[in-house]
């Protein structure tokens, strides 16, 4: 038993190594082209896959793909009306790149855990993870994005002067002893954004890969009929954790572009 | 766990697929979207228009079938009338035709039975000349008792 918690634990930790180039020694630098490879790939698919709707769109009978296209849009840009009283031209194309491409990298949770890997170790690739959103650098690029928007549209709204009164008299008021405590609370309501953004995102991907690996564990867990016992249980729990992934990938990438809006337009408001 | 330099590219990255949605994808089909709105609005509204109007189409066409029934009637009525009219205008011609001949026929009559009774006159005065000159067995002088005749057979 002990050994084969050892091997589970071996696979897991297997799974959870990036894929970085070879001549770096771990540290900053040490990026994760694994994340890079699959966030770009997916990127490039959604920008394609939008942008040949878009070119053909007609005002005219839409096609089933153009259709599908126009549900998504408009559900997203319907979510920004509701939050977002100005002009959207910047934020509905915000929100919707954040929906689609967070969901296609959550989506990736969707395939099988081994399936990469096991086709990048064919190229000589040993260690790969599909799910660029379960890589904090991942989260924290797109939430750091929208922290440095988030500040543009406070000065575009409120001035330089506005938001620096804004960020020292308020929430406690106007006396100068107050100057400190009213910034340092602003600066954690500031810097606490990106992260909640960035960690729940991380979070709920990180821990349904895990639940996968974990399922994926009982496919090698024992020998003769439990072993096989247990293969037809790890299919039967791999499936119900994937449809029920469906659920949270989409609720996670649902919340991120939310957040996304309310953060936005909570800046772009006067206080 | 923490975040590394990775960070930075897909940042950079994730800026660049914003530009892009902002640039390429967002204003088309927003277009489009909106296009088709105004579009299934018109087509709306003027099925609307189009409805009213067939109704009012409906309207005007039972009415002028209602005027036209009427008209009919009317040139049938007066057709009947005139009709009527004729035939009581060639009854009364007829009655007056008949009249008339009957009139004719009558003074016809008369005069036929005139004629005969001054004809049956004659005879009869003749008659009487011949009996009265057998009964005296002699020449009656018709020119001496003429007057006499003359009364006896306007006496007849």
């Amino acid at each position: 038993m002990a050994s084969e918690s050892g091997g589970l634990t071996e696979y897991i930790q297997h799974h959870l190594q990036h894929l970085v180039p070879h001549a770096s020694k771990g540290g900053f630098w040490a990026v994760h082209l694994d994340s890079i490879a699959v966030s770009l790939a997916l990127g490039v698919l959604f920008c394609l896959w939008f942008w040949l709707k878009a070119r053909k769109a007609t005002a005219g009978v839409p096609g089933k793909g153009q259709a599908f296209v126009e549900i998504i849009l408009e559900f997203v840009d319907g979510q920004v009306k509701d939050v977002f009283h100005g002009d959207r031209r910047f934020l509905g194309p915000l929100a919707l790149t954040v929906f689609v491409w967070v969901f296609l990298m959550n989506a990736m949770d969707l395939l099988p855990v081994d399936l990469l890997p096991w086709i990048t170790e064919k190229f000589g690739i040993g260690h790969f993870r599909a799910v660029p959103t379960a890589d904090t650098s991942m989260t924290f690029a797109m939430s750091i994005t929208v922290f440095l928007l988030i500040i543009v549209y406070s000065f575009k709204a409120k001035g330089f002067n506005g938001y620096m009164h804004e960020l020292f008299t308020a929430p406690f008021g106007k006396h100068p002893l107050l100057w400190l405590p009213n910034f340092l609370l602003n600066l954690v309501e500031l810097v606490s954004k990106p992260v909640s953004l960035a960690m729940r995102l991380f979070g709920n991907m990180y821990a349904g890969e895990l639940v996968f690996m974990l399922i994926a564990g009982l496919f090698s867990a024992g020998a003769g009929f439990a072993g096989w016992a247990l293969y037809g249980a790890g299919i039967i729990g791999y499936t119900v954790w994937g449809i029920f992934h469906i659920l949270i990938i989409s609720i996670q990438a649902f919340i991120f572009m939310v957040l996304t809006i309310v953060y936005i337009s909570m800046a772009h408001d006067h206080h | 766990m923490l975040p590394n330099g990775t960070l930075i590219g897909e940042m950079i990255a994730f800026a660049i697929l914003i530009w892009f949605c902002v640039q390429f994808i967002w204003p088309h089909i927003t277009k489009a979207i909106e296009e088709r709105q105004i579009k299934i609005a018109e087509g709306l509204s003027a099925a609307e228009r189009a409805h009213a109007e067939l109704k009012s189409a409906d309207t005007k066409v039972a009415d002028e079938i209602r005027k036209a029934r009427q008209q009919a009637s009317e040139i049938i009525d007066k057709a009947q009338q005139q009709a009527n009219g004729i035939l009581d205008k060639a009854r009364a011609d007829a009655i007056v035709e008949i009249n008339r001949l009957k009139a004719n026929a009558q003074d016809d009559i008369a005069a036929m039975a005139q004629q005969a009774r001054e004809q049956l006159r004659e005879r009869v005065g003749a008659l009487a000349v011949q009996g009265a000159s057998k009964i005296v067995q002699r020449e009656v002088d018709a020119s001496t008792h003429k007057a006499l005749l003359d009364q006896l057979a306007a006496e007849v």
